[in-house]
């Protein structure tokens, strides 16, 4: 395990060389400012009378905090495909990698050090996030929502998800290609979600079948229709259908299924990486 | 052989329909400096990427250090610098080699000593703080010489070492390939300067189209080895083809003939002959070949691409 813990602490100290660090630092500190602000604007510009009930209130912080969660979602699907589509298929491209797997280190040390690095890196990105909202939610807000380690768990295994996919694309295709197959299997499974949420609505069988498959295909979108089913309060109806409130609920074995393509594209890097010519 | 640092039987890889080497078989001893000899296209770069395990055989067999190719423990006594050396230019040098010395598994007192003294060895001793980014052509091919010499390797395969050197860097990798063979270390050395392969090499391969075409001993080239230079006239072209017997090359240009033969015996045969065959010889010069000349007879002139 030498050998991937020293690609892991490469792969941490090249992001921070980078500047990767500090730009995705910047970046999420903006948007925990910009939330933090509209989040006082909102509750500021309720009308008194719902104001002061509490109820009304906490329907309102549990809408909202749901909506600044979506906007984090996508902040981190986003950095974890652009971030990680080069780290493997530039590597192999430029020549790198060379010089690296003709140490002696195994091939599957060299991948799973890499996404090991990475994961870690997004793991406290998502802690940092999801923390600071939760920190501005109780003192804006003034409630603390619910379910949210189950909320920010679904979250984090749609990164790890994404982050798996990555590599194993990017094991066989170049960076290039790597981001826009990731993008299209997640857009994919975005508008699966959508459609098996209209189907929900329109009771269509067919358009939730047909959602579902979206999920099978990828399951990254259902894993964030997990995460918002946690937390939405249960009279989340008043306030109407979105993507912060959820009808059809992706079910526990979706969540496992997750696990399992995961684990299975990450299997797969490894594989197609030891097996390829470099 | 249990002597052989390399040791490979028709090694074979292709890619689709194209072959890329042929059937490769050579040996390479311990504690000898082995030149790979061909034009662009050979297949050199291929089968070093199969004898470093970057790139799977086809067919064929091959040990290095007597073990087969893809163990990974043998890893650990072999060098490498890549012909197209591309590094992590965000590092430093010296948080370059001390990351290749954590994959070699150096301890860290001993990955420390090693790198002071690498750098100083490749002449980079105030430059070991500058990221490689900031490196011109010739220090980075020193830093990926020293990279390759972190873990004092049994066998080191160099590719194209000189390319973007100065003739003080060619000295440099000159001394260094000495020194490593006074270590006990084999070389293998790819690259395209004969006359530094001259210089350095024991023995070399010329491979063409994926095949070694001839293996010789560079301590008898010259002894054995001759090149001819003769002015001539009245030589009847079927007296002209009649000298291939002795010679691998054989040009006419007005009176001016020129060839090599393998073997300065066959001089003598040669004049012989040509009185003989009826031609007025009115000079004869017969010097050593040079390594180029025997490149030239042994791989053709075609270029490579």
């Amino acid at each position: 395990m030498t050998g991937v813990a020293v690609i892991a602490g490469l792969t941490c100290r090249e992001a921070a060389r980078r500047r990767l660090l500090a730009v995705a630092a910047a970046i999420g500190s903006a948007y925990l400012l910009l939330y933090g602000f509209g989040l006082h604007k909102v509750l500021e510009s309720l009308p008194a009378a719902a104001s002061r009930q509490l109820l009304f209130r906490r329907q309102a912080v549990i809408v909202l905090f749901a909506m600044g969660m979506y906007v984090v979602n996508w902040l981190l699907a986003v950095i974890t495909i652009l971030t990680s589509a080069d780290t493997i298929a530039g590597e192999i491209n430029s020549g790198v990698i060379q010089a690296v797997v003709t140490k002696p280190i195994r091939r599957w040390e060299v991948i799973f050090g890499k996404w090991l690095g990475f994961a870690a890196m997004l793991t406290v990105y998502l802690a940092f996030l999801a923390g600071g909202m939760l920190v501005e939610v109780r003192l804006i807000g003034g409630h603390m929502p619910s379910h949210v380690p189950e909320a920010i768990g679904a979250m984090w295994l749609e990164c790890m998800l994404l982050l798996a996919v990555t590599f194993r694309f990017g094991a066989s295709l170049s960076t290039l290609a790597t981001g826009v197959a990731v993008f299209g299997l997640h857009i994919l499974a975005f508008l699966g979600g959508w459609v098996e949420e209209f189907g929900w609505l329109a009771h269509s069988q067919t358009a939730m079948d047909l959602g579902v498959l979206a999920s099978v295909v990828m399951p990254s979108e259902s894993l964030w229709r997990r995460a918002a089913f946690e937390l939405q309060g249960p009279v989340i109806g008043s306030f109407g259908r979105g993507p912060f409130s959820i009808g059809s609920v992706p079910s526990g074995w979706m969540v496992v299924y997750a696990g399992v393509y995961l684990a299975t594209a990450l299997a797969l890097a490894i594989r197609t990486f030891s097996r390829r010519d470099l | 052989m249990p002597d052989s640092a390399i040791e490979t039987a028709d090694l074979r890889k292709t890619f689709g329909s194209k072959v890329a080497v042929r059937g490769l078989t050579l040996e390479v001893g311990r504690g000898e400096v082995f030149g790979f000899l061909g034009p662009n296209g050979a297949g050199k770069s291929t089968s070093v990427k199969m004898l470093l395990g970057l790139v799977a055989p086809t067919a064929g067999q091959a040990l290095l250090l007597g073990r087969p190719l893809g163990d990974t423990g043998v890893r650990a006594r072999v060098g490498f610098l890549p012909e197209h050396f591309r590094f992590h230019d965000w590092l430093t040098g010296e948080e370059f080699l001390d990351f290749h010395g954590r994959l070699y598994q150096i301890p860290a007192a001993r990955r420390r000593r090693r790198v002071a003294e690498l750098l100083a060895l490749t002449g980079l001793a105030g430059h070991g703080r500058k990221r490689l980014r900031d490196y011109s052509k010739g220090m980075l091919q020193r830093i990926g010489l020293a990279q390759a010499l972190l873990n004092q390797p049994d066998l080191i395969f160099l590719d194209e070492p000189t390319s973007g050197l100065d003739p003080a860097g060619r000295l440099l990798v000159r001394d260094i390939i000495r020194a490593e063979r006074y270590r006990g270390a084999a070389v293998f050395l790819n690259s395209h300067l004969l006359s530094e392969v001259e210089v350095t090499c024991d023995r070399v391969a010329f491979i063409k189209h994926g095949e070694v075409l001839e293996t010789c001993d560079l301590k008898k080239l010259g002894v054995e080895e001759r090149s001819i230079e003769a002015r001539v006239r009245d030589l009847r072209p079927e007296a002209l083809a009649g000298l291939e017997q002795w010679a691998g090359s054989v040009r006419l240009d007005g009176d001016s003939l020129m060839l090599e033969v393998r073997a300065e015996e066959s001089v003598p045969e040669v004049v012989a002959y040509l009185v003989a065959s009826g031609a007025r010889v009115y000079s004869l010069h017969s010097r050593q070949a040079s390594l180029e000349e025997m490149f030239l007879r042994i791989v053709g002139t075609e270029a490579g691409l």
